[in-house]
């Protein structure tokens, strides 16, 4: 970071203004950031939009419960205010905040173009490239349109406890979708390409995506309604992590487990799968999208071993949540911005990749469905029912892969579908997502080789 | 003239200085408050105020963006020529010329509310633990809420072009709901309850509370159903969903690119005569409603179906221009913080003569679902296709029967709005698929997946 977003002094003031009348804990955190998206649409460059934000937003914690309020800009006054806001709720005795310590340099991932200097104009060179490849890759192509994204979030946390902690956290992302069209039938298809990395990102053929695109859109030209009901489903590599995100990551995050909001609570050390399965959050992994020398509360960025051969070891911890179950936590405290409070949240969370061969994985299925990758999904952690959309699917009959299918729907539920987990393959892939948990919005990695689950139902059309 | 308008007024100006040939300023600022309530007790308290501006710069037709928070003249200025040099990179594009709304935008009364800024935070703390106790009272299965969440804001909009537009206005919001778990041996359903209004007295504590609790307990023991083709009656919550998907697809930006189930259809009947919906700006009951869009064009009432057919697109000035139409005041901003797109303000799905009983009856036999999970990822708003997790309760001899859940429903829009066979006379607001003024919605035939 060139220059410190706030002075250690005046962060040493504000603390000590927000436990004027006491509080058990109170932390300052500040934040620049800034941002550029470009997209191309009809071959046409539009929708060029800068934008910068910079606040901080203070919190104190006592007892059990946590105040948060929030400024835009980071001007002594205002933040004295706030600090002074805060205090005004309590009625107690000053706090006195423990000294802050001196800074630390974090360990931030190296970036080697700052995409910030890169000229508008080559970015959207990029997506004329993306746009052309798309609309020649085959005559059914009908329209292509994709998207560039950078950011860059400069974050520095001061707290009651002594912290003192910053990051700058750049990222990069391209996303294209392509729409495919014959005889009445409509297809699309969508990839992306984004890391915790400067512009050097799009060094190569970024336009590869726009090929890959493509080719599901086509593919799915010829599909057949997907069929509903039971079978064996194996989960395609990379996003087909998501699903692992959505049926385990979530109920692990610690404020559902306390409320017993998730089916995983009470099950610490408990078998929940096969003795193959093990699986991570590992908010460290060099440059992928949920990567951070820190997290939002400053806690260094932790590899969590939460499945180890099958046991459940561990749920992610924000401070507070740590505290609670007299743990520390394990760097999963992530806001949104300034104005969003910490919460337990993922970072980069996959399945190790395992040793079974993806192909022998697919072979040794008579007849089951192949989720080759997804748009999405969603899961209640308290029931644990889950859902995901297939964006891209096809049956195995006889050991093969056959037809593709079309508005595949996977549902199931977490507990149940963990265990079904009979093969994790070799092969591995981590891709870029955007999780949605109490209004905000996190970029996370997710990852995983192919996965095969035993039983799982499988919501089409065709009854 | 307020602070805001003058901040819009003043970067508009810059933007112009700059180099803009055309340039439009849209400020927003207000406070906001947000409780959290868990077990009888306060967990989150967030105060907050803020303010920002978006500007949108023109050079001839090409157009650029930029947004901040640094509303100083240094702040503005550097906004100003981030708007311009975005502006420079975009390509031309002959309808992208500045809007230059017609019409006088009105005033909607009751817009804002001053129980918002009148309540203290002690009441609204008070109202929320009410809620969560009503919950928990309904039922002795019922466990626990996850937590309330209670919000309310209360901000104010500018606008200023280099064309002479100008205008400002205030709103309110007030809204809760919450997740309530039951319990049964090991056996945990939740059930969502939910309230939006424009100030917190209108809220109604006992039905939000009693909604969540009771379809909490309700769901205790659902099965999975048979995969089969049948009559289904949504509720008004997924008719909500349902409705902003319809609505999203007739963006005539949407449709003008050729990503609409909708595209060249006008005037043609598709949907059940049983279906009327229309987009209504203008509703004071309405969380989307303002005197103009985020263009500063009057907001208005759009009828989108009526006796089947379909008989218009939402439009903003861009695809007005494009597609020879007239803006329908459809140009929306989710915040300062992005440039006006198309979207719907408010849908209103026209209440129907049947009660929630008589649907039942007509339905005799099929499923009734209550809620739906994965849109985002199970809808595909180019092809029209969906495919969705849902929850609910069989329908039995026109009865409620049993409850169900890990199921989807699937199918595609225009065939679903095709067999709509009737649509309930209770109707309120949703906050689902955007701002609904929902009912519930018999189809005759839908695609369940289930065992």
């Amino acid at each position: 970071m060139s220059e410190p977003l706030v002075d250690a002094e005046l962060a040493g003031r504000v603390l000590e203004r927000a436990l004027a009348r006491g509080g058990d804990f109170a932390e300052l955190f500040c934040e620049d950031r800034r941002g550029f998206a470009l997209s191309i649409d009809e071959s046409r460059i539009e929708r060029p939009q800068f934008g910068s934000e910079r606040g901080a937003g203070i919190r104190v914690i006592e007892g059990e419960v946590t105040r948060l309020a929030h400024v835009d800009g980071l001007a002594e006054d205002d933040l004295m205010r706030a600090a002074d806001g805060l205090a005004s709720a309590l009625d107690g005795d000053a706090t006195e905040p423990v000294a802050l310590e001196p800074a630390a340099s974090p360990e931030l991932q190296e970036i080697d173009v700052d995409p910030a200097a890169v000229p508008a104009e080559r970015k959207a060179e990029v997506l004329r490239e993306l746009d052309e490849r798309a609309r020649s890759a085959d005559p059914e192509v009908a329209q292509a349109s994709a998207s560039y994204s950078e950011g860059r979030r400069q974050v520095a946390i001061f707290n009651s406890e002594g912290l003192r902690a910053s990051d700058d956290r750049t990222r990069v992302r391209l996303g294209v979708q392509v729409v495919a069209r014959q005889n009445g039938t409509v297809e699309t298809g969508f990839e992306t390409l984004g890391e915790h990395r400067g512009f050097e990102l799009l060094d190569g053929d970024p336009a590869r995506i726009a090929d890959q695109a493509a080719r599901k859109a086509i593919a799915l030209l010829g599909a057949d309604p997907a069929p509903a009901g039971e079978t064996t489903v194996v989960v395609g590599k990379g996003f087909g992590g998501v699903l692992f995100h959505e049926m385990t990551g979530h109920g692990l995050e610690a404020d559902a487990v306390q409320k017993g909001a998730s089916v995983y609570a009470n099950r610490m050390g408990e078998k929940v799968a096969e003795s193959l399965l093990n699986a991570y959050d590992d908010g460290t992994m060099p440059h992928e999208w949920g990567t951070g020398a820190v997290d939002d509360e400053g806690t260094p960025s932790h590899k969590t071993a939460v499945i180890q051969e099958g046991r459940l070891t561990s749920y992610l911890y924000d401070r507070l949540r740590a505290r609670r179950d007299g743990t520390d936590s394990t760097g999963n405290g992530r806001r949104a911005s300034f104005r969003d409070l910490p919460i337990p949240r993922m970072t980069n969370t996959y399945i190790e990749p395992g040793d079974a061969d993806p192909e022998a994985i697919i072979s040794e299925v008579d007849k089951g469905f192949y989720a080759v990758s997804f748009g999405g999904g969603q899961v209640e952690p308290a029931t644990g029912d889950f859902v995901f959309g297939v964006s891209e699917g096809y049956l195995i009959e006889g050991g093969k892969v056959t037809k593709p299918c079309r508005g595949a729907t996977l549902i199931g539920n977490c507990l149940q579908a963990l265990a079904r987990i009979d093969a994790v393959g070799s092969d591995f892939e981590m891709k870029t997502g955007f999780c949605g948990k109490s209004g905000q919005t996190a970029p996370v990695g997710t990852g995983q080789g192919h996965v095969r689950i035993r039983g799982m139902t499988v919501g089409g059309t065709a009854v | 003239m307020s602070e805001l308008e003058d901040f819009a007024k003043r970067a508009a100006e810059a933007a112009a200085a700059a180099g803009a040939s055309d340039a439009e300023a849209w400020a927003e600022g207000g406070r906001s408050r947000e409780v959290r309530v868990h077990a009888g007790e306060v967990e989150s308290l967030t105060e907050a105020s803020g303010r920002g501006v978006g500007v949108r710069a023109w050079i001839g037709t090409r157009t650029g963006y930029a947004y901040g928070t640094d509303l100083s003249d240094g702040g503005l200025k550097e906004l100003a020529e981030a708007a311009v040099g975005a502006a420079r990179v975009a390509d031309e594009d002959e309808s992208a010329a500045p809007p230059e709304p017609s019409g006088e935008a009105e005033e909607i009364p009751g817009l804002r509310d001053e129980g918002v800024a009148s309540t203290e935070t002690a009441d609204v703390i008070e109202l929320a633990k009410r809620i969560e106790g009503v919950a928990l009272d309904r039922d002795p299965r019922v466990t626990g809420v996850e937590e309330v969440v209670y919000v309310d804001e209360d901000s104010e909009a500018a606008i200023a072009t280099s064309r002479g537009v100008t205008g400002a206005f205030g709103a309110s919001a007030a809204y809760s709901f919450l997740q309530a778990m039951a319990t049964e041996d090991s056996e945990v359903q939740t059930g969502l309850g939910f309230g939006v209004a424009r100030a917190p007295r209108e809220l109604d504590t006992n039905e939000i509370g009693a909604e969540a609790g009771d379809e909490a307990s309700s769901m205790l023991g659902a099965t999975k159903p048979d995969s089969r083709t049948c009559p289904v009656v949504l509720s008004d919550r997924v008719a909500a969903s349902f409705a902003g998907f319809v609505g999203g697809a007739l963006s005539a930006d949407e449709v003008q690119r050729g990503r609409s189930p909708f595209a060249d259809r006008l005037g043609e009947p598709l949907a059940s005569t049983a279906l009327r919906i229309a987009d209504d700006g203008t509703d004071p009951g309405g969380l989307a409603s303002a005197p103009f869009d985020g263009e500063g064009t009057p907001r208005g009432r759009t009828p989108l179906l009526t006796d089947g057919k379909l008989l218009a697109y939402l439009h903003d000035s861009y695809t007005a221009r494009r597609g020879g139409a007239t803006s329908t005041g459809n140009a929306s901003r989710a915040s300062y913080r992005s440039p006006p797109s198309v979207s719907p303000s408010n849908l209103m799905i026209e209440p129907g003569e049947l009660s929630f009983e008589g649907l039942l009856e007509q339905a005799e036999d099929g499923v009734y679902v209550t809620e739906v999970a994965g849109l985002h990822s199970g809808v595909n708003p180019v092809t029209g296709r969906y495919s969705v997790g849902a929850t609910g309760k069989a329908i039995r001899g026109g009865e409620l029967g049993e409850p169900l859940r890990e199921f989807t429903i699937a199918g595609d829009l225009l065939s679903t709005l095709a067999a709509v066979q009737a649509v309930g006379s209770q109707a309120r607001w949703v906050p689902f698929g955007g701002s609904v003024h929902s009912a519930p919605i018999l189809v005759a035939e839908m695609a369940i997946g289930g065992s």
